[in-house]
């Protein structure tokens, strides 16, 4: 079964479920810092392995970038 | 009265030796930010929280990378934020992303068109962040009843705009800002509006703790440069207010001695 999830406002494909970790890891977001929200809530840096992906989950993540 | 007594700028329990804070946005490249940053010498930078481009290389630095959060204090905000609730999430994220930080730059906006704060807002989502345990450096109207109650919510710094941000126009209402610093017993920031060195100097004559700013040095033709002259133009007004300025007078009153003349 095939999961529809959004990342950063864009739909995506995914072929199995998996963790977030792995998802990261697809997406080349293992370096640098970054914060990843679940259907609103944050996930914290040591539970992305043990978090699931799951159909329709919205995902953000987010960087500091410059500003003022 | 005597000369005035200086403190030493505290925010969040942290002792600060430099009153000037500047932005991250609007520059070249992360180098000329960096430069304008030592030139400067200020010790707190602002940053945005924005997605991550998906497309983006792996290699490519991050500001973070450049700007050190070991060495400089991360000031993230919540630019871009039109309610509460996006602010107040935006400040959970940066906290993540910052390893517990508990620092932040509140601000939510009204309208695009001048930027102005969106006051109730604001209220509200200072209310949640204090609640939260973050320390609250919240921009705002220049009005001295909401910095009151800013500062009684226990915000950490008021911070009151000269005029609209990246306006350049200065500080149009010094009277406001007198009435806010007399009221206050947290530190007052100008935050935006400044538009070169003068503005900042402005500022300070006033008694405001310190200047917040981006575009004025951002946007200089010499970013550097202005920077160095905004950190001489903050220390410059710092001083001028602590030495308590001589009073206005409509006439003339000479300098050298009227007794002694031989003609």
């Amino acid at each position: 079964m095939t999961l529809a999830i959004t990342v950063n406002g864009k739909t995506r494909t995914l072929e199995a479920e998996l963790s977030l970790q792995d998802l990261l890891q697809d997406l080349g977001m293992t370096k640098g810092r970054i914060a990843v929200e679940l259907n609103g809530k944050i996930v914290p840096r040591s539970q992305f392995s043990s978090q699931r992906i799951s159909n329709l989950d919205s995902i953000e993540i987010v960087q500091a970038i410059g500003g003022g | 009265m005597g000369t005035r007594q200086d403190r030493p700028l505290i925010i969040g329990g942290v002792e600060y030796d430099s009153r000037l804070i500047i932005g991250s946005g609007k520059y070249k490249d992360f180098e000329e930010n960096h430069a304008a940053l030592e030139a400067s010498a200020a010790e707190m930078i602002t940053v945005a929280i924005r997605r991550v481009n998906l497309g983006q290389k792996k290699e490519e630095p991050s500001l973070l990378d450049i700007i050190s959060p070991e060495k400089y204090t991360i000031l993230p905000n919540t630019a871009g934020c039109y309610t509460a609730e996006d602010a107040v999430r935006t400040c959970r994220m940066a906290q993540e992303l910052l390893d517990g930080h508990k620092l932040v730059k509140l601000e939510v906006l009204g309208d695009q068109k001048t930027l102005y704060p969106n006051v109730t807002e604001t209220l509200a989502a200072a209310e949640t962040l204090v609640a939260e345990d973050f320390d609250v450096m919240v921009y705002t109207s220049d009005d001295p009843l909401v910095a009151r109650r800013l500062e009684e919510i226990g915000c950490v710094a008021v911070m009151p705009l000269g005029a609209p941000i990246g306006s350049g126009l200065g500080i149009r209402n010094p009277y406001n800002i007198r009435m806010i610093l007399e009221n206050a017993q947290v530190p007052v920031i100008v935050d935006a509006g400044v538009g070169t060195a003068s503005d900042a100097s402005i500022a300070m004559e006033l008694g405001c703790h310190g200047v917040l700013m981006n575009t004025a040095i951002a946007e200089a033709q010499n970013p550097i440069l202005m920077a160095s002259a905004m950190r001489k133009a903050v220390e410059a007004g710092r001083e001028a207010y602590l030495a308590g300025r001589m009073p206005r007078r409509l006439y003339a009153n000479a300098s050298s001695p009227v007794d002694g003349t031989f003609f």
